[in-house]
């Protein structure tokens, strides 16, 4: 019998899928953590920043589709794996444990098509808000070095006077770490990276990473409902 | 302390299930005087002497060795493929785990792939099926070369020895919330990937055995790492991390 080839919708094609484009939007949002750290700094260095982004011209939209096209993707393997687990046991024992240590199961693990599935609404949601100005606000403008620039620093901050959009994205930073908790170390394994002396130390990793990520965001809101104020 | 003192009474709920084609469903007995280093599978032996001494059917369950090295015994033991203690096989379970009047509930190991023959007993063909695609070396390597003629490393060879110790009992599929067998197949793919002798068929070796476990119906993995702690052998998930690099690896080689 010839070999068969390689499936990339096999289990293991799936979770090769499901990790890279894990570990991709890992560096996403690294990237977005630090770059809306500008909201921290004021107007003008946050609408400088996302004028900077626009310069980039087409490579932003090359980037806005392959970022779309990661979260996808990402979504889809393991939502299929999510329906194969359904699939593989459809009588459940009427009781069922962890064993405990060395076993990485935890509410976290357990629950992460339904932080991921939160996650992914919420990035359909936050994009349509602010990148397409669902709720308006893609009119504003300010002045940058003499040039009319989009304000988007004063749609954020308007967003985020409301009380209910800050409680509702402070939460979903909270299912982000959750998400992360479990993600970070499994993204590295499932693409075969981890070895009995690297697994402890990307579990360990992967605590502090969700806790600065889900940090770095949670506190976002809160300052600008706080503190921040439109220029005039 | 008398054998008498140091026996205990315990009330079971045990899944029973006539046949493949019936459904089953969990009956309470109870038993008493089972001594506290009887094994698990000597209790229910005990069991079954007083379920035929009152001309009942006996809990049919699987068993070989007894001493923790064939892979024939398991069942699920409140929730837990081979019961509470880590790294064990059911018959190496000592009742002394368990405290006197306590309520064990007793399952098949669960999944699609694994169907129930009857009451504890799964059939796991699966496995063997699986094996069939490329779990053994077809290739001439001849007879037993003179010892240290092919130089492998300690570290190596102990590495490889580490994932053959798997017995196939099937407690990876059991404890995995998705009932997946990736810690069984990464550890059949691993332990001749490391080797010498595995080298000329492992490319098709991970492609074929990957293709057979998608199409027995095991679920796919969710790096839980839930089969680590339930595996008798203690067979790390680092097989699994090795399962995904032989597969990415055979993409570029096929």
């Amino acid at each position: 019998m010839s070999a068969p080839r390689f499936q990339l919708w096999s289990s293991v094609g799936k979770k090769l899928l499901t990790g890279v484009t894990g570990l991709a939007l890992m560096g996403f949002i690294v990237t977005h953590l630090l770059g809306n750290l500008n909201l921290f700094v004021g107007s003008e260095a946050f609408n400088g920043y996302t004028e900077a982004l626009h310069q980039m011209g087409a490579l932003l939209i090359v980037a806005e589709v392959g970022l779309a096209a990661l979260f996808l993707l990402h979504a889809i393997s393991a939502i299929q794996v999510w329906r194969d687990k359904k699939k593989a046991r459809s009588i459940q024992n009427s009781v069922v444990a962890t064993k405990g240590p060395p076993s990485k199961q935890t509410a976290f693990s357990r629950t992460m098509i339904i932080t991921g599935s939160i996650l992914l609404a919420f990035v359909i949601l936050h994009v349509a808000q602010f990148r397409f100005g669902l709720f308006g606000g893609l009119e504003y403008k300010t002045m940058i070095d003499g040039k009319e620039v989009r304000d988007l620093y004063r749609l954020v901050v308007e967003t985020f006077a409301n009380p209910a959009w800050v409680a509702g994205y402070m939460a979903v930073t909270l299912l982000l770490g959750a998400h992360l908790r479990h993600g970070f170390w499994s993204a590295f394994q499932s693409v075969g990276l981890l070895d009995p002396q690297l697994r402890p130390l990307a579990y360990s990793a992967g605590g502090v990473f969700a806790v600065i990520v889900a940090l770095g965001f949670f506190v976002m809101p809160m300052y600008l409902f706080l503190f921040a104020t439109v220029n005039p | 302390m008398t054998d008498a003192e140091n026996t205990r009474s315990y009330k079971l709920r045990i899944w029973r299930q006539p046949d493949a084609t019936s459904s089953g469903r969990l009956v309470d007995y109870e038993i008493s005087e089972v001594g506290a280093d009887a094994s698990f599978l000597e209790m229910l032996d005990q069991l079954n002497e007083n379920l035929v001494k009152k001309g009942e059917q006996p809990v049919a369950f699987e068993s070989d060795c007894r001493e923790g090295i064939c892979g024939a015994c398991g069942v699920c033991i409140d929730g837990r493929p081979h019961g509470p203690v880590t790294h064990l096989t059911t018959c190496a379970l000592r009742m002394r785990e368990f405290k006197d009047g306590e309520t064990i509930v007793v399952e098949p190991f669960r999944a699609n792939a694994f169907p129930v023959v009857k009451d504890l007993i799964v059939d796991r063909g699966a496995f063997d099926r699986v094996i069939e695609r490329g779990g053994y070396i077809s290739v001439n390597a001849g007879s037993a070369p003179e010892a240290n003629m092919l130089a492998i490393g300690k570290d190596t060879a102990e590495s490889a020895m580490d994932s053959a110790a798997c017995i196939g009992c099937g407690a990876c599929v059991a404890s995995c919330p998705n009932a997946s067998a990736s810690l069984f197949v990464g550890a059949k793919i691993r332990q001749m990937a490391l080797l010498p002798q595995g080298q000329v068929e492992r490319t098709g070796r991970a492609l074929a055995m990957v293709q057979q476990m998608d199409a027995e119906g095991f679920g796919d993995c969710s790096n839980h790492g839930e089969c680590e702690a339930a595996c008798p052998k203690a067979i790390s998930i680092e097989n699994i991390a090795t399962l995904r690099r032989e597969y990415l690896r055979a993409a570029f080689r096929s």
